[in-house]
């Protein structure tokens, strides 16, 4: 069993032994390439973990949840919080970790370390996994590299490099990992260079910085970068950058730190370093006979090579490579801190602005064509938010992951994701809402009279203090805010009259409704060094502000999206005389033709063919495995919620089995005995909800809506992420 | 019930140590049991990843509160368990061996034993999870008989009651 190998190793045939980046390695090292010493712990060991831990078995079970095709992306950043969490909680058996630490210590006692990925297949010219799996740099002492190898082996697992396999088809349940253990060299300018410019193939392209290249490969910081002629190598041209911050070791680990102004000045090669980088890559595309992307570091003038793998196009993989949107997802803390200020002070804001707008327009005085111009320009006004929301909201979610995953490192906790607890806030709009409605419950509670009068739709002077609160509430919040209203202002108030009976009904105590309290800070922060508590006290900072803003967020979204659907129904309602049934399937094209039309023929659609079973069988889901995203159990009936309408008809006691729950739907939460939803996720908006009231969650449900009926007696094990039903 | 493993043992008859050896080998390399119950008057099985005691007194497995089978041991704590190491081949009519133990089960409650429990998740260290949720519940039988069928119809019984 080979669990370690040296370069001196490592034969033509054990590229699936190594992984890609080792065997690199080795033949740049046979070729008289200068690289760093390394060694590299094998696929095989990396088997032997996972076997003798019964970690291969957990991981099956994990993603054996549901399909993995049928996975959404945020079950995939679930599924592998959970899996690393499993790696950092399951030691390396004795006997392979005496054979790791044997071989670690003869080569790297007292040194610096790299602690890098190599699985079989990744760089390959058909496809690229850079990026896609963790690397550490200055990792010291045997104890910490074993440590730091697991992890490199969790992240084979990751999100985004499940993600990427799942969009290449490549078979997750094969995946193995190898990793390179490198001395660091401390690298005083380090870069990359493409040998064949991807586009322009006449030229190759460098770029440096100064200090360690982590931040130029992550884009922290920004590179210099020369455009070189590829026989040549003569400078083509020079974009200079702003060099202001560079990554230097540090007792931690690496760290950002602000580049000293006699190192800012210079342009971290001239013109003979950037002649022997481009040699270097001359001579590794000569190894591996075709054009590489290196990476590669000055120390006291000579130069190393780290890695070379070869470049991959788009091209390559039919044009549609998603892998830049995947590493979009992770974003660096100090990415997500601009991004914060961007959500904070641009997209909400504007998202509002927005639908502050809109909600003044009087459509009912606008003339046909107008209103159908309004309704184009109010679907492209959504189209553009929603953009926005992909590009920049979606990814700040990733704060919380951040923040996560260093409290899971910090901690290790049995569930990862106990963090959540400290992410909590009282800034949620959806729970101000609900607060408010708690209060009014409580009115009616207290007041028999009050009570009484409400059950029997009267309405008293005396009673106006209770009323005008109610109608703050409706002003407040609106029709973003509790959907499904009619326009009617006094259907409006009933309708929250009846909702506020079903609340006043159920005792006041308890657990259920009032919101659980988060976890200690200081607890938090003692945990790290005093250097770097104030990271920490940033990190969770930034964690609660994204965990908050997934809120906002979709809330003011919602009230851009009401607003379109205002202008369709404006539409509908104009149209509906010339289509006598079926009005309410057509879309704003069809819509706005029709309106500017008037002899225009919606094209009516044919009703759905139902499936009848001829057999005669009946078919019934018992029990259906989802994820378990608030812990607990509960049995209730349940009610179905297809249309934001029939929020009105929960009562007490029941379980909600909806589609997705939004912000707009969360009024009837605290009434609910749990909650099942077919969109998966533990930080979608239902499940930070449930975890908010402490109540039973189930999410990611297939056909949840269709499994299930109104009535039925189902019970939810939001441990388990089980719901069985009858 | 959760006295210590090695008392428990002590206590046991061994009419046939070859055949306890054999069986013990079974039980310990086959993962999944095909649990019995009732549900009323009708039979009703499940598979269950399961472990045995050393001393072949006990049977583990685990499942959840809301399950039918859990329900219906609730009810009726008389069940049986088929353990076998079948390949799904002809050859199986002659060299498979199938083992039914009847029993009673019941839960083990929050004191569970945490012997029990250890020798559970050394077969199932995947199940670790599954098993600390507050919704499962760990069951115990306490074997009556093993009927141990060999070679088509050969059938021995090993009684560990007097």
């Amino acid at each position: 069993m080979r669990y370690v190998v040296t370069p001196q190793d490592v034969t033509d045939n054990q590229r699936p032994l190594v992984g890609g980046k080792a065997f690199a390695l080795a033949m740049m090292w046979r070729k008289g390439i200068r690289v760093p010493d390394w060694l590299c712990i094998t696929t095989t060991a990396y088997g032997e973990y996972l076997s003798a831990t019964g970690l291969g078995a957990r991981i099956g079970l994990e993603l054996n949840r549901k399909r993995f095709e049928d996975m959404r992306w945020e079950e995939i950043w679930d599924a592998s919080l959970r899996i690393r969490n499993m790696f950092l909680k399951t030691p390396v058996p004795g006997t392979l970790e005496q054979k790791m630490r044997a071989y670690l210590d003869e080569a790297f006692m007292g040194k610096s370390v790299a602690v890098r990925s190599s699985a079989p297949g990744e760089d390959s010219s058909h496809m690229s996994f850079a990026g896609l799996h963790e690397s550490y740099i200055n990792v010291q002492g045997t104890e910490s590299i074993v440590e730091h190898i697991r992890l490199v082996w969790a992240s084979l697992w990751s999100d985004r490099a499940l993600l990427y396999r799942k969009e290449l088809g490549l078979d997750i349940r094969r995946s193995t990992m190898a990793v390179v253990v490198q001395e660091l060299v401390p690298g005083e300018r380090s870069g990359i260079i493409f040998t064949v410019n991807p586009t322009n193939h006449g030229q190759s392209v460098v770029e440096a910085v100064h200090g360690l290249n982590q931040g130029l490969v992550d884009g922290t910081i920004e590179p210099d970068r020369w455009f070189l002629d590829r026989e040549t190598g003569a400078i083509v041209s020079h974009a200079a950058a702003q060099r202001e911050m560079w990554i230097v070791p540090s007792p931690s680990g690496i760290s950002l730190e602000k580049l000293p102004p006699r190192r800012a000045k210079w342009p971290p090669l001239k013109a003979g370093d950037l002649k022997k980088v481009f040699g270097l890559g001359r001579l590794s595309e000569k190894v591996f006979e075709v054009p590489q992307d290196m990476e590669w570091c000055f120390r006291q003038h000579l130069l190393f090579a780290l890695q070379s793998r070869p470049i991959t196009t788009s091209s390559d993989t039919g044009g549609a490579d998603q892998r830049p949107w995947y590493l979009s997802l992770h974003r660096s803390f100090e990415n997500l801190k601009a991004l914060r200020r961007k959500i904070e002070e641009e997209i909400i804001p504007g998202m509002e602005r927005d639908g502050t707008t809109m909600s003044h327009v009087d459509l009912r005085g606008l003339t046909d064509s107008d209103l159908a111009a309004e309704i184009e320009r109010r679907e492209k006004l959504l189209e553009d938010w929603k953009d926005t929301y992909t590009r920049d909201c979606i990814p700040f979610a990733h704060g919380m992951r951040l923040f996560g995953q260093v409290y899971n490192d910090m901690v290790k906790p049995a569930d990862p994701f106990e963090f959540m607890d400290l992410l909590r806030s009282d800034g949620l709009a959806g729970l101000d809402r609900n607060r408010i409605l708690q209060q009014l419950a409580s009115q009616i509670r207290r007041d028999g009279r009050l009570k009484k009068d409400l059950e029997q739709r009267v309405y008293r002077q005396e009673q106006s203090c209770f009323w005008q609160r109610v109608d703050n509430l409706i002003a407040r919040f609106g029709a973003g805010g509790l959907t499904g209203i009619e326009d009617e202002s006094d259907k409006q108030r009933w309708r929250i009259v009846t909702l506020l009976l079903e609340m006043a009904s159920q005792e006041a105590s308890g657990e259920r409704g009032n919101i659980r309290s988060g976890g200690r800070s200081e607890d938090f922060l003692k945990l790290f060094n005093p250097e770097k508590q104030l990271f920490a006290a940033d990190l969770l900072d930034l964690g609660r502000a994204s965990y908050r803003l997934r809120d906002d967020d979709n809330i003011a979204l919602g009230r851009v999206e009401s607003e379109v659907s205002r202008g369709l129904d404006e539409g509908r309602a104009r149209i509906k005389a010339k289509v006598p049934a079926g009005v309410e399937e057509f879309n704003g094209g069809e819509i706005v033709k029709a309106l500017r039309r008037a002899g225009y023929v919606l094209a009516v659609k044919e009703p759905a063919q139902e499936t009848t079973i001829k057999s005669g069988f009946k078919i019934k889901a018992r029990q259906i495995v989802g994820q378990p995203a608030g812990p607990g159990i509960a049995t209730g009936k349940a009610r179905v919620i297809l249309d934001d309408d029939k929020l009105f008809d929960f009562k007490a006691g029941e379980v909600l089995v909806c589609d997705a729950i939004d912000p707009n739907m969360t009024f009837v939460v605290p009434l609910a005995a749990a909650i099942v939803e077919r969109r998966g996720g533990m930080l979608i908006h239902g499940a930070i909800i449930a975890r908010e009231y402490g109540i039973p969650c189930v999410t990611g449900i297939p056909g949840a809506t269709e499994l299930i009926s109104t009535g039925d007696q189902i019970t939810v094990d939001g441990y388990l992420g089980i719901v069985v039903i009858g | 019930m959760c006295g210590p493993l090695d008392r428990i043992g002590e206590k046991g008859p061994s009419p046939d140590d070859d055949l306890k050896g054999r069986l013990k080998d079974l039980l310990a390399s086959v993962k999944l049991a095909v649990l019995a119950t009732r549900m009323g008057e009708q039979p009703y099985t499940n598979l269950v990843a399961f472990a045995s005691t050393v001393d072949l007194r006990y049977l583990l497995f685990a499942t959840t509160r809301a399950t039918r089978k859990f329900s219906n041991l609730s009810d009726q704590p008389l069940v049986s368990l088929l353990v076998d190491n079948r390949s799904n081949d002809v050859s199986d009519f002659r060299e498979a061996v199938a083992v039914t133990a009847t029993g009673r089960a019941g839960e083990l409650g929050a004191s569970m034993c945490q012997e029990m429990r250890n020798l559970y998740l050394e077969k199932h260290p995947y199940l670790e999870e599954f098993i600390a949720s507050p919704s499962c519940v760990f069951v115990s039988v306490e074997v009556d008989v093993y009927y141990v069928v060999k070679r088509f119809q050969n059938v021995t019984e090993l009684h560990l009651k007097p």
